[in-house]
């Protein structure tokens, strides 16, 4: 045992003897090889992509692998990607209108009938709210035949409309907001109605307010799912110009069908690039929104 | 059962030192308790005597054997945290049990399946199941060993978290103000159960608290301690009656000491408001230094009273405070004194008040306790030969 | 404020029943839209995929027989629904275990770390952001036979090239790898949750208790008090990779032969690229029943585990 210090007069202390700093500098070292392990996994496909897309054609066919290329190319490879076989930029315009659209409409749903929900007596309520919660385990998958059939007979396929249609509805916004609104102070809401508000001036003017993190959360959630779903617009858009994102980037990879690597990276960076950029800006709003399924 | 030694522990965790060269000596069997207010420091030194935390400097004994390289379970120390800590997936009984099943089964012999391969579980465990009964016995917890500790209330589980400790036969017990989460009754029922507790197991108890009855009412020796340093360490009765610091006098008693500026007058003597009192100092002179009065050193009585050896400040009564056994009044003082005092009495206030709310303060000279500009107790001669009575104890 | 005052001294009969009329009106008048369209999107769509599901019916077919139960009967025969079923169950098994397990070996690595905690959440979360369709692209080509540098390493490494994804037989394990690296920043961020929950003191109460290693404090705390944490992220994953799609769609349409085509991928080849209606009905609804399972097991158990308070 070594020996411990004795008063005054020494200055640091060693508290723990050798063997205690072997085994910490050990455990340190297999956790960093893990978490790195892990980080070149999670980050390949990534650089990979970043790499590829500044790469000449001769270079990823001629499959050395080195980091870093030795011609640029990403001028044509970005061109390519953009002016080429498929419009990229306007399957990202496609998706802000589509995610944009489709938030709205779900505040604007969601919100009166969840203060309904949360606060408010009318007939039908418990049906309604027993509803909500059926509908939180239904995925889009479900109804998408039936909606499909439906739009199709009225002629909708293939519109902006027939993209959003189906998540007008959000059943998810609907419990989230109603958690949150059950827990607002009924006496703010005594004190407003007697001031003369009518229910309508209430829920916007002073609920809504107050619920801004839980809706900004949210909204993170909805953009993302809706950015990055590919099923059901897959079923319903056959038309380039309407693609949405992740469809976009299918007809753009079929029409460049195993060639063009560079411009494939290229596109599938531009894809990408809106949400991994927002989620590098907005980290903490990005986890919460997404996670919240989770943290209750 | 054993002695608990601090030699120069310092701690600072980058910035200015929270621990400022701490040396304490613990008594075999003694209840120390360290006393303060919110962030004097007390619970980081008992987390460093627990082995929870590192010092930075300095070196912690138990028993008379240096224990810095020791991990806390190696110390034989046990410890109440102020949430309890139980384990809330745990009945009762193991939370109990634990320490024992850490120390007596060896890591395989705990695994799930893996532990049915091991012969002597069984018998460890019957021990284990025998020592866990006999604690809980005593603290008589005994019928609620099947529970989980979200089905208790407070007192229980801290009787659980005290079982958890006593299990372990350690050679001190550390406590980190485990009655604060407890309500008022509650609380004054369990400082009389500790204060037995100590008294039947003899072992060592280290006790942190901010509740200066707690720290009155349940020690043999208080360690006050503020800014990192302790203050002054005795008895109860010797930091109330000669604290060694306004900071103590102010923490100790209730209601507080009343402070009033004073100056040391050219003879020596204390000179308070102008006056000189009869009290010799050993200060230069012209120096400033506080008077300390305990409210219940001091006499009210109607104006133009006087007593043999007692000195008279007047004022006027802005408010009493009826406690039932006692009244609080809270005076504010006439010229040529400044400032309010608080003072107790067992008499109705208006039997002495007067038209104008005007009344008489007495107090005898020896009451008084003189700090320098420091704030550190001076030694005072009292020249009035009046015997000193007994102080109330608060 | 004299508005509390008016509610202490008590509201007469006549404006509480007005009041309640008002609040009922607004009520309905607030669910409403959001019932229509609940009713639109999720309700009636319900009862046609019933409806559809007992008939034959073809998209533009003319004429629609009524077929009882005997399409779910060709579903419980069919050789192509059973392959799908039996290629969805093996990915979520795969998925499952990988994707929980490194996220909670992840969490619990970077959960008492300062330093370069940020960095790493960060980076494991990328891929849950990223768009999968264009990351899939990516995958593909680094798992080119040729071209990609994952063969390439295996080529230097003197091990033979691996035909990932045209290699029936490793054409799913591929496809849950890809899973598992969408997943794991997700679940880790959910563990980090859980982790953070538990009351550091206990890990102290624990150390006092004896409880030397890593191992032991995580069997005796960490795991126990992650029980709710890690039955949620089981529930969601799987579900999540019950709904395994997008990587099909994009990287193997289903092939080679089949081999990776999974639940969600028949329906979609049923009902938009063949137009068997009626069939692709029963087949969604036999996908509903699976899922609401799955649902249910997330409630009962999460409602059932003892609340430690």
């Amino acid at each position: 045992m070594t020996t411990a210090a004795t008063y005054a007069g020494m200055r640091s202390v060693t508290v723990s003897p050798v063997r205690d700093v072997a085994r910490r500098i050990v455990s340190l070292f297999v956790v960093h090889t893990v978490l790195i392990a892990g980080a070149v996994f999670v980050l390949l496909p990534f650089v990979w992509m970043l790499i590829t897309s500044i790469k000449s054609p001769a270079e990823i066919f001629a499959a050395d692998f080195s980091l870093w290329p030795k011609h640029f190319n990403a001028i044509e490879n970005y061109r390519a990607a953009i002016f080429g076989k498929a419009p990229l930029l306007r399957f990202a315009l496609n998706g802000f209108i589509v995610c944009a659209g489709i938030l709205i409409v779900q505040v604007l749903v969601a919100v009166p009938c969840a203060y309904a929900l949360a606060k408010l007596r009318f007939p039908g309520r418990t049906a309604l709210l027993a509803l909500v919660l059926l509908g939180l385990c239904i995925p889009i998958q479900v109804p998408a035949l039936p909606l499909y059939m439906g739009l199709a007979q009225l002629g909708l396929l293939n519109t902006y409309f027939a993209i959003m249609m189906p998540f007008f509805l959000s059943v998810f916004a609907i419990f989230l907001f109603r958690q949150f609104f059950k827990s607002y102070p009924d006496e703010i809401i005594h004190a407003a109605r007697l001031d003369g508000m009518s229910e309508f001036e209430i829920v916007w003017r002073i609920v809504v307010p107050s619920a801004w993190p839980a809706i900004a959360a949210f909204a993170v959630f909805s953009i993302v799912a809706h950015w990055n779903d590919l099923y059901w617009p897959l079923i319903v858009i056959t038309d380039t110009n309407l693609a949405t994102p992740p469809l976009g980037m299918m007809f753009f990879a079929d029409a460049e069908t195993g060639s063009n690597y560079g411009a494939l990276t290229a596109a599938a960076t531009i894809i990408t690039a809106p949400l991994v950029i927002a989620f590098l800006i907005a980290r903490r709003r990005f986890i919460e929104g997404i996670t919240m399924t989770g943290i209750k | 059962m054993a002695s608990v030694t601090l030699q120069s522990i310092c701690k600072s965790f980058g910035g200015p030192p929270v621990l400022d060269g701490i040396d304490l000596d613990v008594a075999d069997g003694e209840f120390l308790t360290l006393v303060g207010a919110s962030g004097c420091g007390k619970s980081t030194l008992i987390r460093i005597i627990a082995g929870l935390e590192p010092q930075t400097s300095g070196s912690v004994l138990i028993d008379g054997r240096a224990v810095d390289h020791l991990r806390p379970h190696e110390r034989r120390v046990a410890m109440v945290f102020q949430s309890y800590a139980l384990y809330p997936h745990m009945r009762v009984f193991h939370n109990i049990a634990l320490p024992l099943v850490m120390t007596r089964l060896a890591l395989y012999e705990r695994l799930p399946v893996v532990r049915l391969l091991s012969m002597r579980r069984r018998r460890v465990m019957s021990d284990i199941a025998r020592e866990v009964q006999a604690v809980a016995k005593q603290l008589q917890i005994d019928a609620l060993l099947d529970r989980r500790p979200s089905q208790l209330s407070g007192g229980q589980r801290q009787r659980v978290a005290l079982g958890r400790a006593m299990v372990r036969h350690p050679s001190a017990f550390l406590m980190d103000e485990p009655l604060s989460n407890l309500d008022a009754k509650l609380r004054l029922h369990m400082r009389s159960e500790l204060a037995e507790l100590h008294g039947r197991l003899g072992t060592t108890f280290v006790y942190v608290t901010h509740d200066q009855v707690e720290a009155m009412t349940m020690s043999d020796r208080v360690a006050m301690m503020d800014g990192g340093r302790i203050l002054q360490l005795g008895r109860p009765a010797d930091l109330y009656a000669r604290p060694a610091n306004i900071r103590v006098a102010q923490f100790i008693g209730t209601p507080p000491i009343n402070l009033l500026p004073a100056r040391t007058s050219a003879s020596g003597a204390v000179e308070l408001f102008g006056s000189e009192l009869p009290i010799r100092v050993s200060a230069p002179a012209g120096s400033a230094s506080t008077l300390g009065l305990r409210p219940n050193a001091i006499v009210p009585a109607p104006i133009g009273t006087s007593r043999a050896g007692h000195h008279s400040l007047f004022g006027r009564l802005r408010r009493s405070e009826n406690l039932g056994a006692e009244q609080v009044l809270h005076v504010d003082l006439a010229a040529p004194a400044s400032g309010s005092l608080l003072c107790t009495t067992t008499s109705d206030p208006e039997t002495f008040v007067g038209d104008t709310r005007g009344l008489a303060l007495l107090f005898a000279p020896f009451a008084c306790h003189v700090f320098d500009a420091e704030g550190n107790r001076v030694d005072a001669q009292s020249q009035a030969d009046v015997a000193p009575s007994l102080m109330r104890a608060v | 404020m004299s508005a509390t005052v008016a509610i202490a001294s008590g509201i007469a009969p006549p404006r509480r029943n007005r009041q309640r009329f008002i609040e009922s009106l607004a009520g309905c008048g607030f669910a409403f839209p959001a019932f229509l369209l609940l009713l639109l999107t999720n309700l009636v769509p319900l009862v046609v995929l019933l409806y559809l599901s007992f008939t034959n019916y073809e998209l533009g077919a003319l004429d629609t027989k009524f077929l009882g139960l005997d399409n779910f009967h060709k579903a419980l025969v069919d050789p192509v629904f059973h392959r799908s079923l039996v290629n969805t169950f093996v990915y979520v098994a795969i998925v499952l275990p990988g994707a929980v397990g490194l996220g909670l070996l992840i969490a619990v690595l970077l959960h008492r770390r300062k330093r370069m905690r940020s960095f790493y959440e960060v980076v494991y979360f990328l891929p849950v952001t990223s768009t999968l369709i264009a990351m899939a692209t990516v995958w593909q080509f680094l798992l080119h036979p040729s071209l990609g540098p994952i063969n390439g390493v295996l080529r230097a490494l003197g091990v033979h090239e691996i035909a990932f994804l045209t290699e029936p037989s490793y054409v799913l394990p591929t496809l849950a790898a890809i899973g598992i690296w969408q997943l794991v920043g997700f679940n880790m961020v959910l563990f980090l949750a859980g982790l953070s929950a538990i009351p550091r003191d206990l890990y102290e109460a624990a150390e006092i208790d004896g409880c030397r290693s890593g191992i032991d404090r995580f069997l005796t705390i960490t795991w126990p008090l992650l029980g709710p944490t890690t039955m949620f992220v089981i529930v969601t994953t799987s579900i999540t990779a019950f709904k395994v799609f997008d990587t099909v769609a994009v990287m193997t349409r289903g092939g080679p032969m089949g081999a990776s085509e999974v639940l969600l991928y028949a329906i979609y080849l049923e009902g938009y690229q063949y137009f068997h209606m009626g069939y692709a009905a029963a087949l969604t609804l036999i996908f509903l029943a699976f899922v609401l399972l799955f649902s249910i097991l997330q409630t009962l158990v999460l409602e059932r585990r003892v609340h430690y308070g």
